[in-house]
């Protein structure tokens, strides 16, 4: 069983002069267990530092991203939406400002979660699970809603003062403010990503006014749940039991990777430091907890390296804190790499070697992605043409002898503006092309902006072409050519005979 | 588990008493208790799904659920709402005239569509799923009708069918010159000869030269004089390359020999008006209509 733990158990002791030894016990501690645990409730401690500033300007510029972006205009015309960021799947369109995702070309997507992927490793790869620590999701609202739950009831001592308390009328409203304002919040997150789905001001209204669609109340009310349930509720236990990624990361960094971690050899022995001791013959930890109480996973960073740690650096701010007021140098628990934190005490720290193999394979693959997605995205055309040649049946004799070959072509305008192209068939000594609903088989071809239009050719060869003909496959060249810009696809295929 | 405990000296945490290869232990690192929770709500969830909707399979039923769901209702429900949704164009289909029909393209395309799937369905077995005939069994892409190749005459070939049991049912026989001793052998093959002749298929000028007279005696009533096949009779067109029982002189012999009598089935009463002005305006579509 787990220790019990209550801020009364102990008498209240001091680590070093003016400093109070926390009470606390990581969730991680060595203890017996039973196969199945009950959760172990943290209070994370605020802690104050360079490495809590930045995490407040991450979560700042990531929620400022997140809430604002749908609100962004991009002109493109009368016909199309004006949203900067828009996934619309309704037309099959991805738009991000002047870049716009047809359904066909989902596999840019697929290369951007690709580089994603790959940049998650090599940050993995350069400082652990940093991703995780600052920028990921589930730390950034759990990081929010332990904002608010510390506005309304307090830090640390006063949060598990309260929660010891009986239900009195100030308990109780502490609560229900706390989960109210969890429930505005979550219900903020599901109302904002709805946006990135359907014109912001617009579904706005709809919401207000209760006209829009249901899919878009049911999505709120699914990420309002389950915001409210992993942020506020679940929290760490998201990051220990149901996110795969820290089962994974140990694969991706290595000796030389910088991780939080406590330099033992510097901290051991441990213990509280009286007034005018001397530091020599003892470690500089003064086991004060700091560490510990400003976790948000409730682990101890001087057992080493975790799964659940999830490379926050606040352990660091909190003892850099204390290291300060014992007036030792700082540094105690630090980002560093498992080579120097296994070197011996007093031995010269090695400096950090960025350039390593995994680095550069991780870096060359990501640049290596970037660069054929560019070049995709230069020769992507605005004009798709696409023939298909009638295969049941392939040819057809008709009656003066002669031979027909029917064929699709479809002609895709990605464009905004309406187009006018024209057909031009080569590769047949004589032949007479039609095309259904068009006087000429060289008559404009009208194509509407963001539309697809498919004619049907057919192409004739008279009897006596058609007997010196290749029965397999003559080549035809087709060519589509923009009238306006003079632009031209050029698609090979053949006409097929019975032969001779 | 059960009574002793064993700690891992390397990271003083407990063992669950279970040993890999002689010297491998596994850490306890206990499952969060709401975890097994989750696991029992997914088991009441299944039960409760097997109580609402249909699940196990019984001797000769099945237990029904008490939300009385059914796949089959929910498909003919799609079902009906899909003919709900036709019915303008099915409308439009049947009162328009052809002309309107083919300058409407969203209608176009529906019925298009829609007699395509008609064909595949009705008219596929014997003319081939594109259409693209077989021996005996005209192919419809080409420009070749022996009963007409504009909508209107397709649409009656549809209806009527041809030696049909319909009162309105095409009629043409080609008799049986040879079985039944109309005429002899070398009669026979003198005609197909000259029947090869007027596609410029003979290679004997003088059997051709014969032939042309038990031509105009025989067959000129149906075919014509000059043998381009009368439409009003179904009689084909022998001056052309398309050979519907093929083009070689044993083929042609053998027509003459044995006589022809294909036949079509008639729509008209299994489906229904529209779906044959579909199939008609698809097929005349096919790229031979006249
Ligand atoms: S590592 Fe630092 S913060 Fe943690 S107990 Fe030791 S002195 Fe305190
Ligand atoms: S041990 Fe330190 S870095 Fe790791 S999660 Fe806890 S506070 Fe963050």
């Amino acid at each position: 069983m787990q220790p019990q733990k209550s801020i009364e158990r102990g008498v209240a002791t001091e680590a070093a002069p003016g400093i109070t030894r926390i009470d606390v016990d990581a969730v991680s501690s060595k203890a017996s267990r039973s196969l199945y645990t009950s959760r172990q409730k943290i209070y994370p401690k605020l802690a104050h530092g360079t490495f809590r500033s930045v995490k407040w300007v991450v979560m700042l510029v990531t929620l400022g991203i997140y809430y604002l972006l749908p609100w962004i205009r991009w002109d493109r015309g009368p016909t199309l939406p004006d949203q900067a960021f828009l996934l619309d799947f309704a037309n099959q369109r991805l738009y991000f400002g002047p870049i716009e995702i047809w359904a066909q070309e989902l596999y840019f997507i697929t290369g951007i979660l690709v580089i994603s992927a790959l940049a998650l490793f090599l940050v993995t790869a350069l400082a652990g699970r940093m991703w995780c620590g600052y920028a990921c999701p589930q730390t950034v609202w759990t990081d929010l809603m332990v904002v608010v739950e510390r506005f309304w009831q307090g830090d640390r001592n006063a949060r598990m003062r309260l929660d010891k308390a009986p239900w009195t009328f100030e308990k109780i409203w502490k609560k229900t403010a706390t989960h109210v304002s969890w429930i505005l919040i979550s219900l903020a997150t599901g109302g904002v990503l709805v946006f990135y789905f359907r014109d912001a001001p617009t579904l706005a209204m709809e919401l207000v006014t209760g006209e829009a669609p249901l899919v878009a109340y049911v999505f709120m009310g699914i990420f309002t749940f389950s915001t409210y349930l992993l942020g506020g509720i679940a929290r760490e236990q998201v990051c220990i039991y149901m996110c795969p990624w820290p089962r994974i990361q140990a694969a991706m960094y290595d000796s030389e990777s910088l991780l939080v971690s406590y330099h033992g050899y510097r901290g051991e022995p441990r213990g509280p430091h009286k007034k005018g001791q001397p530091w020599e013959n003892r470690g500089d930890c003064i086991d004060c907890k700091a560490c510990v109480a400003v976790c948000p996973m409730g682990i101890d960073i001087r057992d080493g390296q975790q799964l659940e740690c999830i490379q926050c650096a606040l352990c660091i701010d909190a003892c850099d804190d204390i290291m300060g007021k014992v007036d030792r140098p700082y540094g105690l628990i630090s980002y560093d790499t498992f080579r120097n934190v296994e070197a011996p005490s007093g031995s010269e720290r090695a400096p950090v070697r960025l350039l390593r193999p995994r680095v550069l394979v991780y870096s060359g693959l990501i640049a290596l992605i970037m660069a054929l997605m560019a070049w995709a995205w230069i020769v992507r055309s605005v004009v798709e043409i696409s023939v298909i040649p009638d295969r049941n049946p392939l040819f057809v004799v008709l009656s003066d002898g002669g031979v027909r070959n029917g064929y699709t072509i479809k002609v895709l305008n990605k464009t905004h503006e309406t187009r006018t192209f024209q057909l031009r068939i080569e590769g047949l000594s004589d032949f007479h092309a039609a095309i259904i609903g068009f006087d000429t088989a060289d008559a404009p071809l009208v194509v509407e902006p963001d539309t697809l239009r498919a004619i049907k050719v057919y192409v004739s060869v008279p009897r006596e072409a058609a007997s010196h003909l290749d029965a397999a496959a003559t080549p035809l060249t087709l060519t589509v050519r923009d009238l306006a810009s003079g632009d031209t696809v050029v698609r090979e295929t053949t006409f097929r005979s019975p032969g001779s | 588990m059960a009574g002793h405990k064993e700690y891992d000296a390397a990271t003083g945490a407990e063992t669950t008493g279970h040993v890999w290869d002689g010297d491998i232990k596994e850490l306890n690192k206990p499952l969060p208790k709401w975890w097994l929770y989750v696991l029992y709500a997914t088991i009441v969830w299944s039960i409760g799904y097997w109580i609402l909707y249909p699940a196990w399979p019984l001797a000769e039923d099945y237990t029904r659920g008490m939300l009385g769901y059914s796949q089959r209702s929910v498909v003919a429900q799609e079902i009906s709402d899909a003919k709900q949704t036709q019915a303008p164009f099915l409308q439009a289909v049947a009162s328009k005239s052809v002309e309107e029909i083919r300058s409407d393209a969203g209608l176009m395309e529906f019925v298009r569509r829609g007699g395509a799937a008609q064909f595949a369905n009705n008219c596929a077995p014997c003319h081939g799923s594109g259409a693209q005939g077989f021996k005996g069994y005209p192919n419809l892409n080409d420009d070749d009708w022996l009963w007409g190749g504009s909508v209107e005459s397709i649409e009656n070939t549809i209806r009527f069918g041809v030696r049909s049991d319909h009162a309105s049912t095409h009629q043409g026989v080609m008799p049986r010159f040879g079985l039944d001793g109309l005429l002899d052998k070398g009669q026979i093959s003198d005609v197909a000869e000259f029947v090869l002749s007027l596609s410029g298929k003979s290679e004997d000028a003088e059997k051709a030269e014969r032939g042309s007279v038990v031509f105009a005696e025989q067959c000129a009533a149906c075919h014509g004089a000059d043998g381009k096949g009368i439409v009003e009779m179904g009689a084909p067109n022998l001056a052309d390359a398309i050979w519907l029982y093929g083009g070689r002189k044993q083929d042609v012999v053998e027509s003459v020999h044995g006589g022809r009598a294909g036949m079509m089935p008639a729509w008209e009463g299994r489906i229904d008006p529209t779906a044959i002005r579909m199939l008609a305006i698809y097929v005349h579509s096919l790229g031979g209509g006249e």
